[in-house]
Order: structure tokens, then sequence, then C-alpha cells
């Protein structure tokens, strides 16, 4: 396979680089939008606060946004890397796991049942725990039975686990107009609107997940060879796939808890970096944080001047920008 | 019972084997539809008992009877079996070509594509063209999508999947630019292209039945006796190849075959999901993975469960009239799961 970076020097410079760019994304994030502001007026929000306008929304609208856009799609890209080694499969994402559905499905529920009767963090734990809930049964599903796990069958499982769900979220949507309205709210992704204080309660799961795959990744590369070669390399197959679930319930529910469900930065995000460092998951899975946080933020941003003065919902933007970049380097890449 | 039985005249020199597993499964799904059919006729709000179901499709029932069977509930469950059969040959046919078991109709932008027709449609005609157009808008669509995934992917040949992920930004695409018709668009607009999107069969007439029958049945057809160069392309390109198939000729026929039958479905049923991506997979499961068994399988499996569906549909809620594609996969996919536990035990 033909990627771009080769030598370790050349891939830590672009790292780096890739860091500087998406930290310039997040102050861009921050400084424009239907209002634009002067970089001078963010730092004195946080230096001299006065209360104005202008630093209120700084503290309570753009930087919130632009930290979640950033945790949520580096999270969402490193998910879509592990369920890709995982399934063998380059389509694989979150929502092939069922992973956006089962959080759907159990947020709909609860508002069906209960009502608007939980707070805004009650209903983002209910959408966490759907989310591994779901997971849960489509591991059960895909490994139960000899032969344990194989790829075919979790990622079979997984679509039909997920379709049940949307099926079943759609029906409690019709049945009742409240739940449907309260509803639309949590199954539309978007970043904004996000309070740092949930932010807050999420990122420790999001950054957990980025560390215990940071360990996961040699086993990984080994994984990519084959049940078989990896476990006469003495790797203890079953047990990396339970810790590969794990964390992606912990990426993917974290993220579409605080977000709701966002597509395309998990299928996308994981090929561009192969195109960029190969296959050598040490390297895809920290530029797979940086890549798919900066394309979020980006994404985001977009979105904020697609339809003036209204904003397009974070899912049309990242299609209008991630389509040409995924079409040109799929098409760079040698036949496979 | 995986044996197979020949069969070989002498006068027209004619030989052929027959799994008979697989002819058993056939003949028990075909029975299983022709019930399937009688009872769903005979549900609604106003029920008719089996006899006069039968007496009205021969054409010598009671006069309100034989109105409710033959204009209303027989077209509709005309229409239900034939969508969900284009759907599921559909998403046989690219689990083939592309090599993946995730390929469905929706995977190369077909469905995207005509759903953003459709929404663009009912945005800017602004009811100043008729609503019959809708289907033949939407199947432009859907094959304008296709085109252009198939365009954008072809460099120097197809590689399946270089097919597949440029499918898929299509059709991320095509989404953007239907949720970006719908907000750019009027309020009411919102919740016609939700429905639409959804899948439903509702309100088909014998008009819809006469225009989508030579067209899905025609191209069933063409799949049918394309099934050996199916079963080939799944082997991979060099093999295929090597036993003499035009590769990327017979890619074309097929990928074209597959976007026609999804896309008239699509055009007049809607988004209805699940059974393009999971039909091909319990046929798989209950006939193994020979395409002349598989495709009427698959067929078979997905008019099957389209018609449960859009039966459940409209008459668990009454007086509300649910779309047919929220239950494909409340009916589809336990079935599955059931089909994935078994063949784990053998």
């Amino acid at each position: 396979m033909k990627f771009l970076l080769h030598s370790r020097v050349q891939k830590s410079v672009v790292l780096v680089v890739g860091i500087v760019l998406l930290g310039i994304a997040m102050v861009a994030s921050v400084l424009y939008g239907i209002q634009n502001f002067r970089i001078a007026t963010a730092i004195e929000a946080y230096t001299s606060f006065t209360g104005s306008n202008e630093q209120l929304i700084i503290l309570h609208t753009r930087v919130p946004r632009a930290i979640v856009a950033a945790f949520v799609g580096g999270s969402l890209a490193l998910a879509g890397v592990l369920l890709q080694a995982l399934t063998r499969n380059p389509l694989a994402s979150p929502s092939v796991f069922g992973i956006n559905s089962g959080a759907a499905l159990l947020i709909v529920v609860a508002l069906f049942l209960f009502g608007g009767m939980f707070t805004f963090t009650q209903m983002m734990w209910v959408g966490f725990l759907g989310a591994a809930l779901t997971a849960l049964i489509v591991y059960i599903l895909g490994s139960a039975g000899r032969g344990g796990m194989s790829p075919v069958k979790v990622t079979l499982s997984g679509a039909a686990v997920a379709a049940f769900a949307s099926s079943l979220t759609s029906l409690f949507m019709l049945i009742d107009d409240k739940t449907m309205e309260e509803a639309l709210y949590w199954l539309v992704g978007s970043v904004s609107g996000r309070d740092l204080r949930h932010a807050q309660m999420i990122i420790p799961y999001l950054v957990t997940g980025w560390i215990l795959s940071i360990f996961l990744a040699g086993s990984l590369n080994l994984m990519a060879l084959g049940d078989d070669v990896a476990k006469s390399l003495g790797q203890k197959i079953v047990w990396v796939k339970a810790c590969i679930v794990i964390v992606v319930v912990l990426l993917a529910g974290g993220a579409v808890a605080l977000t709701g469900p966002i597509g395309f930065v998990g299928i996308v995000i994981p090929h561009i970096c192969r195109y960029l460092v190969g296959i050598d998951h040490r390297w895809v899975i920290p530029y797979s944080v940086v890549m798919g946080g900066m394309f979020l933020v980006l994404a985001d941003l977009v979105s904020r001047f697609l339809l003036m003065p209204e904003e397009v919902p974070v899912g049309v933007a990242t299609a209008v920008i991630g389509v040409p970049f995924v079409i040109a380097i799929v098409r760079r890449r040698a036949h496979e | 019972m995986n044996k197979f039985a020949v069969v070989r005249s002498q006068k027209p020199l004619l030989s052929f084997q027959i799994h008979v597993r697989s002819f058993v499964i056939i003949g028990m799904l075909i029975s299983l539809l022709a019930v399937a059919i009688v009872a769903s006729i005979g549900l609604g709000s106003i029920r008719i008992p089996v006899s006069e179901v039968l007496k009205s499709l021969v054409g010598m029932g009671d006069s309100t009877f034989q109105l409710v069977v033959v204009n209303l509930r027989l077209p509709r469950i005309l229409v239900s079996v034939m969508v969900g059969a284009a759907l599921a040959v559909s998403g046989a046919i690219l689990q083939a070509l592309v090599r993946n078991p995730l390929a469905s109709p929706d995977l190369i932008g077909t469905t995207n594509g005509a759903t953003a027709a459709a929404v663009a449609f009912i945005a800017f005609s602004n009811g100043t063209y008729s609503i019959h157009w809708l289907p033949l808008v939407a199947l432009i669509g859907g094959f304008f999508a296709a085109s252009l995934t198939y365009v954008t992917a072809w460099k120097r040949g197809l590689s399946p999947f270089r097919f597949a992920l440029i499918g898929v930004s299509i059709s991320a695409a095509m989404g953007a630019l239907s949720v970006y018709f719908m907000i750019s668009g009027p309020l009411y607009l919102t919740s016609q292209a939700l429905g639409w999107m959804s899948g439903t069969v509702y309100g088909t007439s014998w008009d819809h039945v006469l225009t989508i029958l030579p067209w899905v049945v025609g191209f069933l057809l063409v799949t049918i006796i394309q099934s050996r160069t199916l079963n080939v392309q799944e082997l991979g390109d060099d093999i295929a190849k090597s036993v003499g198939v035009q590769v990327e000729r017979k890619r074309l026929i097929l990928i074209a075959v597959s976007v026609a039958l999804a896309a008239a479905a699509v055009g007049i049923a809607g988004g209805i999901g699940f059974v393009g991506l999971m039909a091909p997979h319990m046929a798989r499961k209950l006939v193994g993975s020979s395409y002349g068994a598989l495709l009427p399988t698959s067929a078979l499996l997905g008019g099957l469960f389209v018609l449960l569906a859009d039966s459940a549909a409209r008459t668990l809620f009454v007086p509300l009239d649910v779309p047919a594609g929220v239950f494909t996969a409340a009916v589809g996919a336990p079935f599955f799961m059931y089909l994935l536990y078994r063949s784990k035990r053998e």
C-alpha cells in the first residue's frame, strides 16, 4: 500500500503540525460565526471578565462548542479505527455497531415512559447506557457459539441490531407526538448548545479511551494479520477483542451521549490517516484523534456559514468538506 | 439434505442439477408468501374471511369485498412484495460486486440520491407539477447518484473497495443535500420528506403495480440469467478474468441492474431500509451462497418482509397508517438473529 509519510521524523513533524492546526482551527471556531470577535476580546473574557454580551457568547457558546467538537471528532475517528480493525471491514463505523441507534432507542424509551422529567445530564447518561447495552448485545450475538467472534458475524449482528433499534425508535416516535418533539433534539447530531459542565462529565471517558487504545496499538497491528497469526504470536485474542469493544463504548458511547449521532467522521478519517501514515496503529491512533478533532471543528465552523444566518446541522457540513477529500484520496491510492 | 437431484431428459438434450435443500426452501417460501398475501388481504379495518378473499380474487365475491380486495388491498400488497424483492436482489448483486457484507442499495448512493431528488422536487415544484412525477424524479435522482459514484470511482477499472468508499461519500453528500433542501424549503416540507424517507406503500394503486411490474420482473430475469457471473465476480477480479468473464463490462451491467431495481423501488415506496442489506444474508444462511438459489430466495424473503411489515404497519395502529419502512427491521431482525444463532450451532 502507498502512503505519504515514511520516516518517523516526518510522521512526528506532521503530527505536531496537525496539533498546531487543530489549535488554530479551535481559535477560529471561537472567533468566527454570526458575530466575529477579535482575539483580544476572547482573551479578555478570561483575564478581565466584565459580563458583556461578547464575553458571554465566547465563554458560554463558542469555547464549549470548539472543545466539544475537538474531543468528539477525535473520539469518533478513533472509534472508527478500532472498529475497522475489529471487523476487518473498511466500511465499519460506530453506527454499524449499533452505538448510535442504541443510544437513540433508550433516550426515546425514557422520554416515552417518563416524559420530560429527566435533566440534560440524566438524558446524557441514558444515551451512554443505551450505547453500551447495544454494544454488549452485538458483542454477545457476534461471539456466542463455536469459533468465537468472527469479523463477518460481528459486523452483521451489529447491522441487524442497529436496524432493529432504529425501527423501534421510529415506532415510539410515531405513536407519541410529544416523544417525537423532544427526541428530535437528541436524534440530530449537533455540537452546539452543549454546556462546558456536560462536556467535563464526558471528556474523562473519552480521554480514557484514547489512552487505552494507545496500549492496544501493538495488539491491533498483530490482529490485522488474522486471528491465527495473532494467536500464534502470543496474543490473547478474545481478551483483546473484548478490550476493543470496551474502548469503543467509551469513545463512541461518550460521543453520542454528548452530541447525538454524527456520521461520516468515523468512516472517513481512519482512511485519511492511513493514507498519511500507513497501517501501523501506533501512528494511526494519534493521527485519527488529531485529524478527527480538526475535521469536526472545521465542519462546525463551516456549518455556521453555509446558510447564514441559519446554521445547518454539522452532519451536512461534514459531508460538504469531507466528500471531496475522500474522493481525492481514495482515487490516489494504489489499486488494492 | 445437502444433496443434488439430477434432472435429465433425452428428447431435448437437457441435464441439470437441483440442490434439493434450496428447492425445498424456495418452495416453502413461495407457499408462505401466498399464505401471507391471502392473510394480509383479509386484515384491515374491514375484516374479510379467507373464503371471501379467495372468491374476490377470482372475481366471484361480494361486491363490497370485491372493491376492497381488488382496488385497495391487492395493489398495495403486490407493490410491497415487488419493492421488497427488488431491494433484496439489488442488495444481493452489490454484495457480490463490492465483496463486502455491508453492501446495500444505500451504500452506493441510490437511496439517498433518490431521496435528495424527491425532496428537491417537493421543495421547488411547489405544487406546479403533479405529485405523480415524484417516482420518476426519484428514479432519476437514484440513477444520477449511482452514476456519479461509478464515474468518480473509475480509474483504469473499478476497484470494489474504491467503489464502496466513494459510494459512502456520495451517499453522505446526497444525504446532506436532502437536509439542506429541507432546511431551506418551506416548513411543511419537513414532515412530507420524513415520511418519504421512512418508506411507505400507502395509497398505491394499480397504476403503480403496472408501472413497476414489467420493470421489476424484467430486471429480476436479467439478474437470474447473470447469476453465474455473480458467483464468479464474488471470487475476485483475477479469478473472474481467468475463467473468461469480461469483468468490467459485466460489472457495469450488473451495477446498472442493481441500481435500476433499487431506484424503482425507492421511487415508488421511498427509503425502505434493512431489506436490501439483510435479506441476502438471510438467504445465504438458508440456501448457501450460490447465486442461482440465492437470488430467488432473497427476492422471496425481501417481498415477504416488506409485505409483513406493511401489514403490521397498517393494522396495528389503526387509524394511524404507519410507514412500512418502520417495521421492516422490526419484523426481519429477530429472524436474522435467529439464523445467525442457529448457524453457529452447526
